[in-house]
Order: structure tokens, then C-alpha cells, then sequence
């Protein structure tokens, strides 16, 4: 994975994104889709947290893939080479 | 029975064991305070690890009159806040069932050396510590009582089953070599009702020494104070069928 994210210690390079469906540590939720953007070279601290519901995770696919045929139009370019 | 002209103290802090692979892994100890002889209870965690319910845990059965200790067994995963450690281990796949039963092992064997055991040393855990009781309860002889609240995945399919957890924990049933407790919620879906009766026909095929207990309006991790799934009717009624338990078969 290539980009940042912003942690508790501020921003930092994203290594990897881990999900899973499984119980979350927080939301309250039986079973939740878990989100975890990481990069471990920086400490097991470096870590972005998202736990959704299911629906949400649907939606959030939707919108992703929505903004990158959005993107396709305007700015493919910038966005495959990842500058 | 505590009456209140009877004195109380409790000693509760980490400590270093030498787990699995004679690894030197960290252990929440909490003691009753006295000359005992105390029975003893590893408190194996779940996949949130060695988190705050589970340190509360460990004091609640020292308060209750247990040596008891529980063990990260997540620490080969590096060191962190507790939920940055399991969101490590989760990526992972989990830490091995070899790796359970070693720290678990040595956490009884650290019991085992105080002057203050009883003799007595029983395992509990919730959730995937609940079958971490269970798979400790069969791969090692050393525990006199079980305790597996909701575990999940004791029955395993075989596209379940990875390097790390190779065997379903149902199939070395015919291994559990003490008596066993256990507790589920009706509306749990890890483990599903039907697992849960499949768990008890094994139990039952084998003659085991066991009991469990289901609750009507309970789903998965009924006892999580801290989570809507929190049932306070029948939690306290399973925390009642625990210490009835842990009395007859340690105390």
C-alpha cells in the first residue's frame, strides 16, 4: 500500500491495510468489519483504526470505487502513478 | 462467605514466566493476600489479549480467594498499547495453539511452585480463550478444572484450520483430563448453538466429567461489562455457576 495515514503520533507512510471480519475492540458491534492501516517498521503503534458495520463497508467500497471512475475523468494519470 | 469483620488484601502486578519455546513472556499476577493454601486459576485471554476486562478479570478471582495469574500470550507480537498488539496478532491469524498451551503450561507450573497452592490449579477464558481453555484442558495434565465460556471455533472446518491451529480443539476431546465447565449464550453465533451441542455430544461420547450451562437472551460475550452484548440477569448467574464450580473441583 502506498500513502499516508494519520496516527497518534501524526502522519505516517501506510505499509499495509490488514481487514477482517471479526469482533471489534470498540465499536458496539457483535462482529464488525475491522480496518487496521499499518505500517510495523514504525511501531505497532503506527496504526489507523476503523471498525464498521457491514453496511458501511459496502458503502465505503461504493464510494471508493465511485471517486476512482470519478478520477478515471479528470485525473487518472495522478492517481496511478501515486503522485 | 466474606463477612465484613474479616480482613482482605490483594497483591496484584506482572510477573516474568518462562513460557513457550523458553521465551520469557509477561504475566498479570493477583494474589489474595495470606499464607493460603489458596486454589490456583490461569486465565488464558482472548484475541483482544491482555486487555483490561482480562486484568479485571484476574483480580476478580483473586478477590475471590485464587492465585491467579494470566499471561500475554500475545508478547511475540511485539509490545504496545494491548489493542495495537491483538490488532498484530489478528493480522497474523492469531497466535499458534502450541504457543497458547505453552504459556499456559507455564503459568500452571508457576503456580504449582508457590508454597501457597493448594494443590488445585483450574484454566478459564471467554471467547477464543474459552477454547484456549478448552485445547489447554486436553493437551496438558496438569489443570484439575476447566472453565470455557462461549468458545469459539472449538469446532473448526477443515478450510479453518491453518499452521497455527492445525486441529480442531473438538478433536482431542477424548484427551481432557479434567472436569469442565461450561457456558454459552443461546443467541451466540461463534459458537453457534448447534456447535455447542456437537461439543456436548462429544463430551458425552466420552464419558467426560463436564456441565454446561445455556442462556436464553444471551448472545456472544454476555459477561463484557463494557459491551452491549452484556447481560447482567445471566452473567452474574454464569459468574454464580463458576464459583459453585471452582469450589467442588479446587476450592
Amino acid at each position: 500500500m502506498s500513502g499516508t495515514g494519520k496516527g497518534p503520533n501524526g502522519w505516517f507512510k501506510l505499509q499495509e491495510a490488514n481487514v477482517s471480519f471479526d469482533h471489534p475492540f470498540n465499536a458496539p458491534l457483535d462482529h464488525a468489519i475491522n480496518i487496521d492501516f499499518v505500517n510495523e517498521k514504525e511501531g505497532l503503534g503506527a496504526r489507523v483504526a476503523v471498525e464498521i458495520t457491514a453496511d458501511s463497508a459496502r458503502r465505503l467500497v461504493d464510494a471508493i470505487l465511485a471517486a476512482l471512475e470519478q478520477g478515471k475523468k479528470y485525473r487518472l494519470e495522478e492517481l496511478e502513478s501515486g503522485t | 462467605m466474606y463477612e465484613t469483620n474479616k480482613y482482605e488484601g490483594m497483591i496484584a502486578e506482572t510477573v516474568g514466566i518462562k513460557g513457550y519455546n523458553g521465551d520469557t513472556v509477561y504475566a498479570y499476577f493477583a494474589r489474595p493476600l495470606g499464607e493460603g493454601p489458596f486454589p490456583g486459576i490461569v486465565i488464558v485471554p482472548h484475541l483482544p489479549g491482555w486487555d483490561e476486562f482480562y486484568k479485571e478479570t484476574t483480580r476478580r478471582f483473586a478477590h475471590h480467594g485464587y492465585l491467579a495469574i494470566c499471561p500475554n500470550i500475545n508478547q511475540r507480537f511485539g509490545h504496545g498499547t494491548p489493542e495495537d498488539v491483538a490488532a498484530k496478532a489478528r493480522a497474523e491469524g492469531g497466535v499458534s495453539d502450541d504457543s497458547v498451551v505453552g504459556d499456559s503450561e507455564a503459568s500452571m507450573e508457576y503456580l504449582r511452585s508457590l508454597p501457597n497452592l493448594n494443590g488445585k490449579v483450574g484454566v478459564f477464558g471467554t471467547c477464543s480463550g474459552g477454547r484456549h481453555a478448552f485445547l489447554v484442558a486436553c493437551r496438558s495434565n496438569g489443570f484439575d478444572a476447566a472453565i470455557e465460556c462461549w468458545g469459539g471455533r472449538v469446532v473448526m472446518s477443515k478450510d479453518e484450520l491453518s499452521a497455527g491451529q492445525p486441529v480442531a480443539p473438538i478433536d482431542y476431546t477424548a484427551d481432557l483430563s479434567c472436569a469442565l465447565l461450561g457456558i454459552f449464550g443461546e443467541d451466540d453465533s461463534s459458537p453457534p448453538p448447534a456447535q455447542v451441542d456437537q461439543h456436548e455430544s462429544e463430551l458425552k461420547n466420552h464419558n467426560k466429567d463436564y456441565e454446561f450451562h445455556r442462556y436464553p437472551g444471551a448472545g456472544h460475550g454476555f459477561f463484557y461489562y463494557d459491551r452491549p452484548a452484556y447481560r447482567q440477569e445471566q452473567a452474574m448467574d454464569g459468574w454464580g455457576k463458576i464459583w459453585d464450580f471452582l469450589g467442588r473441583k479446587i476450592g
